[in-house]
């Protein structure tokens, strides 16, 4: 059964939990971020971050450093930690000119990059002598807007997906804090900035994830697509087109298999054998009496509707899914990509979802 | 202060052409794609093997080609195969066809509404129906974000 949290009418833009799973950080569609500390089951909201001046597009909790990013579209990001109970804010220069749009911390959480309006990455890597953090650009060949990102486990390959129809992986190695990495297979050069793949051919890149080991990269776009590229398999492309509405974000649970999430409302789950097979597997929402009540449909309450309404449809405005609006974001809650037991949607509809796999 | 110039030739010209940073579509004019075989679609129709004309005129569909006329010389075929099939045998040539040629099917009927005629729309109307439950809102949404139309 998935659980289900409501965290008020406004459209959850993003989430992010700590650690242990006791603390989530949410942004309700406006320029601040809610805390909220689960009590007894419930969520009761501890603390709100307001630094941002305009809408936060992003955030993202590091579970070890107990660190949070934001981002938001006042091209700024700010990095908060925590002194004693209070989050305190630090400003990062991103040098973009238009909006932010997504955060992510490495997976050594020594950096982060954010993914702009301003057709570039910004990598940005906490410099001791100056005691700030500093941004570097990976600009080319990114020709419209980032709309997503996903570090490799090797800390330094980096995926982004775009408006201008693909995904990429970057390497987003800093000689001044990474160590020289090892090539992996998506190959052996990586210095700053080199992009070590491109993929895609026909819609907005809407998320892109990397799997567990780092060598599958799956992706979905706005021509209800799924994708997902092979390293291991000379980089062949697996493509499924399917006959939903566009998918939003996507995840691995597993080394083959894949949860989607868009605006069918609906969590999707796909596999793919690491050939050239997508396949569908089902809709991961399917029993849902949980989502539509039991009106009693009474034959005078559809005279009634019919009357009053003009309509003989008595199902009603509920959507029969757990969501009732389009899912944006979803997230590891228990267990890693590789092998993961829970997962975490939130969506327009102020929902914030926990599902077991 | 500045006179003002009298010139409004300004106005003619398109500033955004002039953008560096506008994104262009990979240009790549795919002359050779010509559209659906017009001697063979003729064929089956004359024949009444109209699943088979469905199937021909549905295959190399002018989507990279510049030339208009190509386009409209292909809808035009389209729409007389799929006037020639009565209204109950829809469902089944639809089923006939592949996830790929159903899209391809879905954008001619888009492209159909765009200029309606008095005989075209419930014809059109007719396929979408199943069309859409063959293909879902999936193949909708890939008409209206594919950057080629046909």
């Amino acid at each position: 059964m998935p659980e289900k949290h409501t965290f008020g009418v406004h459209p959850i833009t993003c989430h992010s939990f700590n650690a242990d799973r006791s603390q989530v950080a949410i942004a309700p569609n406006n320029n601040e971020v809610h805390i909220y500390k689960k009590v007894g089951g419930k969520w009761e909201k501890d603390q709100v971050l307001s630094e941002h001046s305009q809408r936060v597009t992003s955030v993202d909790w590091a579970p070890e450093s107990n660190r949070i990013v934001t981002c938001g579209t006042d091209r700024n990001a700010y990095v908060w930690v925590l002194q004693g109970s209070e989050w305190k804010p630090t400003l990062v220069i991103l040098r973009i000119n238009r909006a932010a749009t997504c955060v992510r911390w490495s997976p050594k959480e020594d950096k982060f990059a954010v993914a702009s309006g301003a057709r570039l990455i910004s990598v940005c890597y906490f410099n001791q002598e100056n005691d700030w953090w500093e941004s570097k650009h990976i600009k080319k060949p990114i020709r419209s807007t980032v709309t997503s990102l996903d570090w490799h486990a090797n800390n330094v390959l980096l995926a982004a997906g775009s408006t201008d129809f693909k995904a990429r992986v970057f390497s987003a190695y800093i000689k001044e804090i990474d160590p020289k990495p090892e090539a992996t297979a998506w190959g052996k050069k990586m210095t700053f900035g080199n992009m070590m793949y491109e993929g895609g051919n026909g819609g907005w890149v809407h998320g892109v994830s990397f799997s567990e080991s780092g060598n599958k990269l799956a992706w979905v776009s706005h021509n209800s697509a799924v994708h997902v590229v092979n390293a291991e398999q000379d980089k062949t492309v697996a493509e499924i087109k399917t006959e939903y509405l566009p998918f939003l974000a996507c995840s691995w649970i597993s080394e083959t298999n894949l949860v989607v999430v868009g605006h069918d409302c609906n969590p999707l789950l796909f596999t793919n054998d690491g050939q050239e097979n997508i396949a569908f597997v089902k809709k991961l929402d399917g029993a849902s009496g949980a989502g539509k009540q039991s009106e009693t449909k009474s034959a005078m309450n559809m005279f009634k509707d019919m009357d009053k309404r003009g309509t003989t449809d008595t199902s009603g405005t509920k959507q029969d899914t757990v969501h009732q609006n389009a899912i944006t974001e979803i997230s590891i809650y228990a267990g890693t990509k590789g092998k993961a037991i829970k997962y975490c949607t939130s969506g327009v509809d102020g929902n914030l979802v926990i599902w077991t796999v | 202060m500045a006179k003002s110039t009298r010139s409004t030739k300004f106005r003619k010209v398109n500033v955004d052409d002039f953008d560096e940073n506008r994104f262009r579509d990979d240009e790549q004019t795919d002359d050779a794609v010509t559209g659906p075989d017009e001697a063979e679609v003729n064929q089956y129709l004359l024949q009444k093997k109209n699943t088979d004309a469905l199937h021909a005129v549905l295959r190399n569909p002018p989507v990279g080609s510049k030339n208009q006329a190509t386009k409209d010389k292909a809808y035009a075929l389209v729409l007389r195969v799929l006037s020639s099939f009565k209204a109950s045998e829809v469902e089944n040539a639809v089923k006939q066809l592949d996830k790929e040629t159903v899209d391809i099917l879905m954008k001619y009927l888009y492209k159909g509404f765009l200029t309606p005629t008095e005989k075209s729309s419930a014809i059109l109307l007719t396929w979408h129906e199943k069309a859409v439950s063959s293909g879902g809102l999936g193949s909708i949404v890939r008409v209206l974000t594919d950057r080629k139309s046909v």
